[in-house]
């Protein structure tokens, strides 16, 4: 018996069946195609999951499809497109802020939801923000400061 | 013929085309066997060949890590591929536009030397002509084998090679693609694999029936002896099902855990092969020892932690078996694939996929044979393994425990005349293919087991050595006279991690060096100094001191502490000295962590940069953090939460430095930066308590134990 649960994804309205104790990654990297939602630990403890729901970062993991219904999920292809990139991803290119770049979608998801509560934060503010996000290459350094730059042009100022 | 000596790489893989085709719309296809592993590789390739052709690199598309397509050119591994993939690319492009070059002189009925290439245009005089490589093309067969001898572009004209060029695979990684992860072939099934509890482990039951109803959907479930896995349409069934698998499984048997295996020093324990090596003497030292010093250093079994889970893809239609694998040698899985399914090697294709961050022999292959062996099972399906965290975190290869024993003999003013080491460890190479093994997890499962490789053996000295990397210290001591034991069964499945032995023995060795150094009242730099003749590595550590503004070091036992240490990677690879400051109270705090490498030609500078500083926080992990632990049950860190890594706000601040000459060839810089860190990390809080912590990782109970002493 499967239930259906509707919400939105990158501002489009969908509705998907649950197969029996799904949870809402399974859903968006499966009958959605939403791959950027990157599986990382199953268990909270790594951030690569991380999608917006109604603007607040949160592991798509373990989060049980039901709680996403009747809001608002924004997903990695949600912040911007190659053609319409968020400063965000700018900055990272720019930067460049990654080595693998496995987890830079769970990354990308926490730095816009922190850069959308503080327009200007500082190196250990970034890092904190970022806590939960792990990064095994060792990248956080250009990743903060790929942070700073987005804040910048957020802020209309130069790179 | 030339008669002209090939790079090795060439001379193995001597075919032109298999290395460089001109496709329409002015596209060049480098062939590579060298993979991308996150490291940024392929971006520094084509750079060098685009330099060579004299292309935009914007023109170069890289085929990389497939069977039968590309250049069989081994492990990507060992800081090699820039040394011996650039090597032969370069070498293989300048041939290419050599030949190019002479077709045109034809064409054109002028003299070579009036031609030029611009952007894979030839120029005449300097004035445009109407060929170009895509023109001449259809009239060239680099189905040719190559001769070697043409020269090479000078470093004062390259115009590509020394840019930091922007990684070519970031952008679609920014915007959320291009990982094996996200391939989703027609009529895909998702499988989980269900691991045993422990070595030898027999499946007596499994209750498929309950698998079923758990996991709320259609699953099928596939049984090769002690190997099992389950199969669904969806994922979200696949992993319920799975979880249900770990419920309803009954397992016999098998290797028994017990508490304290994972020490480092249980390795002293157990069955070893002992050889014995002396490095030559590089001083004239002699005479009667006064006194003598010896230390003990220890390293814990490391796991990868790559933060995506391992994946494989693989479909079989009866005939040939097509494989989808974030592995390191594709070459190598192929054959080891062959010997498990009883193919022949030629009915199997293996292509390399981006997967997430690799630092060695990871889950990567042993994935791609869980795969190949259930779409063998389910012949006519794509069938997708991936793997579980606590799969990733406990199942997969690990980095060896070591234990380092270091002595010298010393004479009247503390100087080392004699010198003694020891170093335990399980082997560092046990990959596809390595002693005549197969060495895939789930062949061990099968009805019929591949065989156990015996014997045993580690990685050899032609390829840096495994347990002994980095053994041989370069200052100017007398013969070193080390001591592998190469302990052949430890509790875990060991192979390659990031500078294999090197972590472990550079660590060891430079503390050891700030232990002398403390004995004889000496600044460790000083100290270093004057044993040390080699010019490239007094040049690191004196720009490495001038960075971190050594001379502000304070007197030790403050609480803040500065260590330094040096290494020349593998005795041959790049020269890497490192500062670390920290403040330690209860536990550790690494504030900055300077760094100088020489490293000869740099072919991407911010590349190798995101390189070395990705080496030191890596490192940095590793030393302070990291330890696989096994109790009754088996290996205790099967999450984040119990082996924790290095978080965002513990991460210092790295500077980097390069200080080689163009002229000089290109050394790897992959690995570089793991073994000085952990020495400079572990002499700078030496020197903040006043005290040694001989163990990594440098825990909080170790610090507190160390000050108690």
């Amino acid at each position: 018996m499967s239930a259906t649960f509707s919400f939105t994804v990158n501002g489009r309205p969908v509705t998907v069946a649950d197969e029996g104790g799904d949870k809402l990654i399974h859903v968006l990297r499966g009958a959605l195609g939403l791959t950027g939602v990157h599986f990382g630990c199953g268990a909270e403890a790594c951030g690569a999951c991380l999608v917006l729901l109604d603007g607040e970062p949160v592991q798509s993991c373990t989060l049980p499809l039901e709680r996403a219904a009747g809001r608002s999920v924004t997903t990695p292809e949600g912040i911007g497109t190659q053609n319409v990139p968020h400063p965000l991803q700018e900055a990272f290119i720019a930067e460049q802020a990654g080595q693998c770049g496995y987890c830079l979608s769970g990354i990308l998801i926490a730095a816009k939801a922190l850069l959308e509560r503080n327009t200007d934060p500082t190196r250990e503010e970034i890092a904190l923000a970022l806590e939960k996000n792990l990064c095994r290459c060792g990248a956080h350094n250009r990743i903060v400061r790929a942070v700073q730059r987005a804040a910048r042009a957020l802020r209309g100022e130069s790179p | 013929m030339s008669g002209a000596v090939l790079p090795k790489n060439l001379a193995e893989n001597p075919r032109l085309d298999r290395w460089i085709g001109f496709e329409p719309g002015g596209r060049v296809r480098l062939g590579t066997g060298k993979v991308e592993l996150g490291q940024g590789v392929l971006t520094a390739l084509v750079q060098i060949a685009a330099e060579e052709l004299r292309v935009r690199p914007e023109r170069v598309r890289v085929v990389s890590g497939e069977t039968g397509v590309t250049p069989e050119e081994g492990f990507t591994a060992g800081s090699q591929s820039i040394e011996a993939s650039g090597a032969a690319i370069r070498a293989a492009a300048a041939e290419v536009r050599a030949i190019f070059v002479e077709q045109a002189a034809l064409r054109l009925n002028c003299a070579r030397d009036a031609l030029s290439v611009e952007d894979g245009r030839f120029l005449q005089d300097g004035a445009a002509t109407a060929l170009d490589y895509w023109a001449l093309a259809p009239g060239v067969d680099l189905k040719r084998e190559a001769c070697g001898g043409v020269k090479l572009t000078a470093p004062e004209r390259f115009r590509v090679i020394g840019r930091s060029l922007p990684r070519l695979d970031l952008p679609a990684k920014v915007f959320g693609s291009g990982f094996i992860h996200d391939l989703r072939p027609e009529g895909l099934v998702h499988a989980r694999v269900l691991r045993r509890p422990r070595r030898g482990a027999h499946l007596e039951a499994l209750d498929e029936a309950a698998i079923g109803r758990a996991a709320g959907g259609v699953v099928e479930v596939v049984r090769l002896g002690d190997f099992a896995a389950v199969l669904a349409p969806q994922e979200g069934t696949a992993e319920r099902a799975l979880e249900a698998a770990q419920r309803h499984a009954r397992w016999s048997g098998g290797e028994v855990w017990r508490e304290g295996q994972s020490e480092p020093t249980h390795l002293l324990s157990l069955e070893a092969k002992e050889e014995v090596r002396e490095f030559p003497r590089r001083a004239d030292v002699g005479g009667q020892a006064v006194r003598r010093f010896r230390a003990r250093y220890t390293r814990s079994y490391l796991a990868h932690g790559s933060i995506a889970p391992s994946v494989g893809l693989a479909h079989w239609d009866g005939r040939e078996l097509e494989v989808l694998t974030h592995s390191q040698g594709v070459g190598m899985l192929r054959g080891a694939l062959a010997k498990v399914l009883g193919l022949d090697p030629a009915a199997i294709s293996v292509k390399h996929r981006q997967g997430a961050g690799c630092y060695g022999h990871n889950g990567a292959d042993d994935a791609a044979a869980d795969a190949a062996l259930l779409a063998h099972a389910c012949p006519g399906r794509w069938v997708r393994v991936q793997w579980t965290r606590a799969d990733e975190l406990t199942a997969a290869p690990v980095g060896s425990a070591m234990v380092v024993d270091l002595e010298a003999g010393l004479d009247t003013r503390g100087r080392p005349i004699e010198w003694r080491m020891d170093v335990y460890s399980g082997t560092h190479g046990q990959r596809p293919g390595h002693n005549g093994a197969v060495n895939l997890l789930a062949a061990e499962a099968l009805p019929e087991p591949a065989p156990a490789p015996a014997p045993v053996a580690d990685v050899p000295e032609a390829a840096g050595f495994g347990g002994l990397r980095n053994a041989m210290a370069l200052y100017d001591l007398p013969t070193q006279r080390v001591t592998h034991h190469l302990v052949l069964r430890p509790p875990l499945r060991t192979s390659s991690m990031r500078g294999l032995g090197a972590h472990g023995n550079v660590f060891a060795l430079e503390s050891f060096m700030d232990e002398l150094a403390a004995a004889a009242g000496e600044d460790p730099l000083v100290w270093r100094l004057s044993m040390l003749s080699e010019p490239r590595g007094r040049r690191v550590l004196e720009r490495v001191a001038e960075m971190a503004d050594w001379a502000r070091r304070p007197a030790g036992g403050s609480g803040e502490g500065w260590g330094i240490a040096f290494s020349r990677y593998k005795n041959r690879a790049a020269y890497t000295a490192v500062v670390a400051n920290v403040l330690v109270d209860e536990s550790v705090h690494l504030r900055q962590v300077w760094c100088a490498v020489d490293a000869g030609l740099v072919i991407n500078p911010d590349g190798a940069a995101n390189q070395i500083e990705g080496g030191v926080i890596q490192a940095a992990s590793w030393t302070l953090k990291e330890e696989v632990r096994i109790g009754a049950e088996g290996v205790i860190g099967v999450d984040w939460e119990r082996y924790p890594i290095l978080r965002f706000p513990e991460v210092p601040e790295v500077a980097v430095a390069f200080v080689g000459e163009a002229g000089d060839p290109p050394l790897g810089i992959g690995e570089a930066a793991l073994g000085p860190t952990a020495a400079a990390i572990g002499n700078a809080v030496a020197h903040a308590l006043g005290a040694r912590v001989r163990g990594m990782p440098l825990t909080r109970e170790k610090i507190m134990a160390a000050l108690i002493r």
